[in-house]
């Protein structure tokens, strides 16, 4: 009697995780689709892409379309496409790392996008501090002001610069006028002019995550500070400077990632003679129209970057932990 | 009247006419714009001294301590500390440190830099550091916590870390603004009394700001009562209670029964006052008011009784109706409402666990206090 009540009570028992057994794979369905979703736009806006580039860095330039070989194509059947595998080679790494145009190309990249990334930090910081510490009020205008240039072209804001530096342009009629120099200033085609257009066209990229991360700061950090009997100075570079780490590392990274490999700046402001790694590309990709080189080129520009994005995902994932 | 002096027995400077005082407000007046904070307040503060500004938000004693730590200036009037004026020191330099409300601790650094923090800007030699800082956590029972961060401590640890980072550098006076006010209501209650032995065994001054008067009352020597910028009384705990001196500081601190009425007939000391509707007060507690004089008679709901049938004897009695029974426990609190409408709340101490003759609603009731009960205001 009892035996059979609780044979009832076990089987009952067993429908019900049968149920729910079955609800939780459909949760867990719909759970891994929500996780599958950013991993497809991940496979085909990166993943397919960056494949694509790296074969045709193994590919041979050829004059044919596509300018290059093999196709890797299925006209031969499955043994015509591994016959076509087995055409691929380094040849265009080893090709980079014979050439010292290369080398010094990605050198000078990495140089000059760092010292414009210092520059933008020294230009920027004391405005986001200027904008953190500004009243509540005027806040979202300053804000506004900072994000107002990207209302017009990036390609415009840089020609615009070629009409203020160049000899006859406006700073050197300025200073001519004025009488502070007497010659006019050769800045156009120079390094000088290439810093001057990347600090000027990211310095948005700097001055937002610095702003979010110096205005969200709590000020009675400063007076507990202050009270402790630390002057201004020293509370800034013991307070304010190591909390906003976070922001001066993702601002450096958001400058830094893409002036590695600008090409625009350089081509318009920086003259011929000037050796980046964005103009070396273009040039092997229109006036050589050698795909497989200039895909190689990519592909190395591209690992060089992998360590500073990996140090911004690091650091973004600390300033995460921080706020908890 | 009894003396309703300090709780500390041996301490009140305040009385000594010789003592010197140690922090000085004299006149000071501190304006934002339109907005006057603070208006032409005046203030003694004396060494050792447990000192508790009480008011409600936005009645300027944040302000107060604001100036004594050198965040803000006053537009008008000085402060003065040991003597000293502080105008234009600026707040690195002050020999007081504050205990902030959000508590301010460095979230970057470890429990135990946070403590360090202002020793290594005084320059001190670091086994000294070191020596202080484990002195400073083993004062506040946080020593195994020394490397932990500040976000990986609970609220009552964090209250306490900053408790010891302000007292570290062994200030002449420490500034509390509203320190327990983050704390749920058990650990309020536990940490008063740490605080107040902590400022027995450091003989710091202590200024606490707070909004709460049972805060105040249990810490504090004296209180000061601050409304609109203005001080309406300083005084012992016991005095702003037993002997408040306007209406306002009646009504803010504690609960209170007030009749307004006129002065009928005085003698020395004890009085009549007509309250209108037949009720007649007297009291022993008159002062010099002169006859006819307009004034509020103020009595604690603890000293008023309540019982059903009129108390032989008594010199004020006055019939009315339970109108509400609020039981607590510890304690009953009855509204009852008098014949002219006033409802008087009077509350007795349940010293016994059964009542005879319990009163319920609605039942016909007498409210008896002696003539020495209540207090006279004319403010």
């Amino acid at each position: 009697m009892s035996n059979a009540a609780v044979t009832t009570a076990t089987s009952s028992r067993a429908t019900d995780a049968g149920k729910s057994a079955l609800a939780r794979l459909g949760a867990a369905f719909v759970g891994r689709l929500v996780i599958i979703i950013p991993y497809l736009w991940l496979l085909f806006f990166f993943l397919i892409p960056f494949v694509i580039v790296f074969k045709i860095s193994l590919s041979q330039t050829a004059i044919a379309m596509p300018p290059y070989t093999p196709a890797l194509d299925f006209r031969d059947g499955i043994s015509g496409f591994f016959a076509q595998l087995r055409q691929l080679s380094v040849d265009n790494y080893t090709w980079l790392t014979q050439d010292a145009l290369y080398f010094n190309a990605y050198v000078t990249s990495l140089i000059i996008a760092a010292i414009s990334t210092v520059l933008t930090l020294l230009v920027g910081y004391p405005i986001a501090y200027g904008m953190a510490r500004a009243p509540a009020t005027i806040r979202p205008t300053l804000l506004m002001l900072v994000i107002l240039p990207f209302w017009t072209s990036f390609l415009i804001r840089v020609y615009a610069w070629i009409g203020i530096l160049k000899p006859e342009g406006l700073l050197n009629q300025m200073l001519l006028a004025t009488g502070i120099i007497s010659q006019p200033l050769i800045i156009l085609n120079t390094y000088t002019a290439i810093f001057i257009g990347i600090v000027y066209s990211y310095l948005p990229f700097m001055v937002l995550p610095l702003y979010s991360s110096l205005e969200k700061m709590d000020y009675s950090l400063i007076e507990a500070a202050k009270d402790l009997g630390c002057p201004p100075t020293s509370a800034f570079w013991k307070i304010t400077f190591p909390l906003s780490l976070p922001g001066v590392i993702a601002g450096c990274l958001l400058v830094f990632i893409p002036a590695v490999g600008e090409f625009v700046i350089p081509d318009l402001l920086g003259g011929s003679q000037t050796l980046m790694i964005g103009k070396t590309l273009w040039n092997e990709f229109f006036a050589n129209r050698d795909w497989p080189v200039s895909s190689a080129v990519a592909v190395i520009l591209l690992l060089l970057l992998t360590v500073p994005i990996m140090l911004f995902q690091q650091a973004q994932a600390r300033a995460q932990e921080q706020d908890k | 009247m009894k003396s309703l002096g300090s709780i500390r027995r041996d301490f009140a400077p305040w009385n000594d006419p010789n003592a010197k005082p140690y922090i000085q407000f004299d006149n000071v007046t501190k304006k934002f714009g339109d907005f006057t904070a603070v208006n032409n307040l005046s203030l003694t503060i004396f060494e050792r001294e447990f000192f508790a500004l009480l008011g409600a938000s936005g009645c300027g004693k944040s302000t107060l301590l604001r100036m004594l730590a050198g965040f803000e200036e006053p537009t008008a009037g000085r402060i003065l500390l040991d003597g000293q004026d502080l105008r234009g020191i600026p707040p690195y330099r002050r020999p007081v440190n504050m205990m902030f409300q959000s508590y301010a601790l460095f979230p970057h650094m470890t429990v135990e830099n946070n403590i360090a923090f202002g020793l290594k800007q005084d320059g001190m030699p670091k086994p000294e550091i070191a020596a202080r800082v484990a002195e400073m956590l083993k004062l506040v029972k946080l020593e195994q916590f020394a490397k932990r961060k500040p976000h990986q401590l609970s609220g009552g640890q964090r209250q306490r870390v900053a408790l010891a980072r302000s007292v570290a550098k062994r200030p002449k006076v420490l500034l509390l603004d509203e320190p327990l006010g983050a704390l749920d209501k058990k650990l309020r209650e536990e940490t008063q009394f740490e605080l107040m032995d902590l400022q027995q065994s450091l003989g710091l001054t202590f200024v606490v700001v707070t909004h709460d008067q049972e805060e105040a009352m249990t810490m504090a020597d004296r209180i000061a009562i601050i409304d609109k910028g203005e001080v309406m009384q300083v005084a012992t705990p016991a005095e702003v209670y037993e002997a408040p001196g306007s209406r306002f500081v009646a009504g803010f601190v504690g609960n209170v029964n007030m009749f307004e009425g006129r002065i009928a007939r005085g003698e020395a000391g004890s009085a009549s006052i007509d309250a209108g509707n037949g009720i007649t007060i007297r009291t022993d507690n008159a002062g010099n008011a002169a006859a006819g004089t307009a004034v509020t008679f103020a009595i604690r709901p603890e000293k008023i009784k309540v019982s059903s049938a009129k108390p032989a004897g008594a010199v004020n009695a006055i019939e009315g109706e339970v109108y509400d029974i609020a039981y607590l426990g510890d304690m009953t609190v009855y509204h009852v409402r008098l014949d002219d409408g006033q409802v008087v709340r009077a509350s007795t101490m349940n010293a016994a666990r059964i009542t005879e003759d319990p009163l319920s609603w609605n039942d016909r009731a007498w409210v008896s206090f002696r003539p020495d009960a209540g207090v006279v205001l004319t403010r």
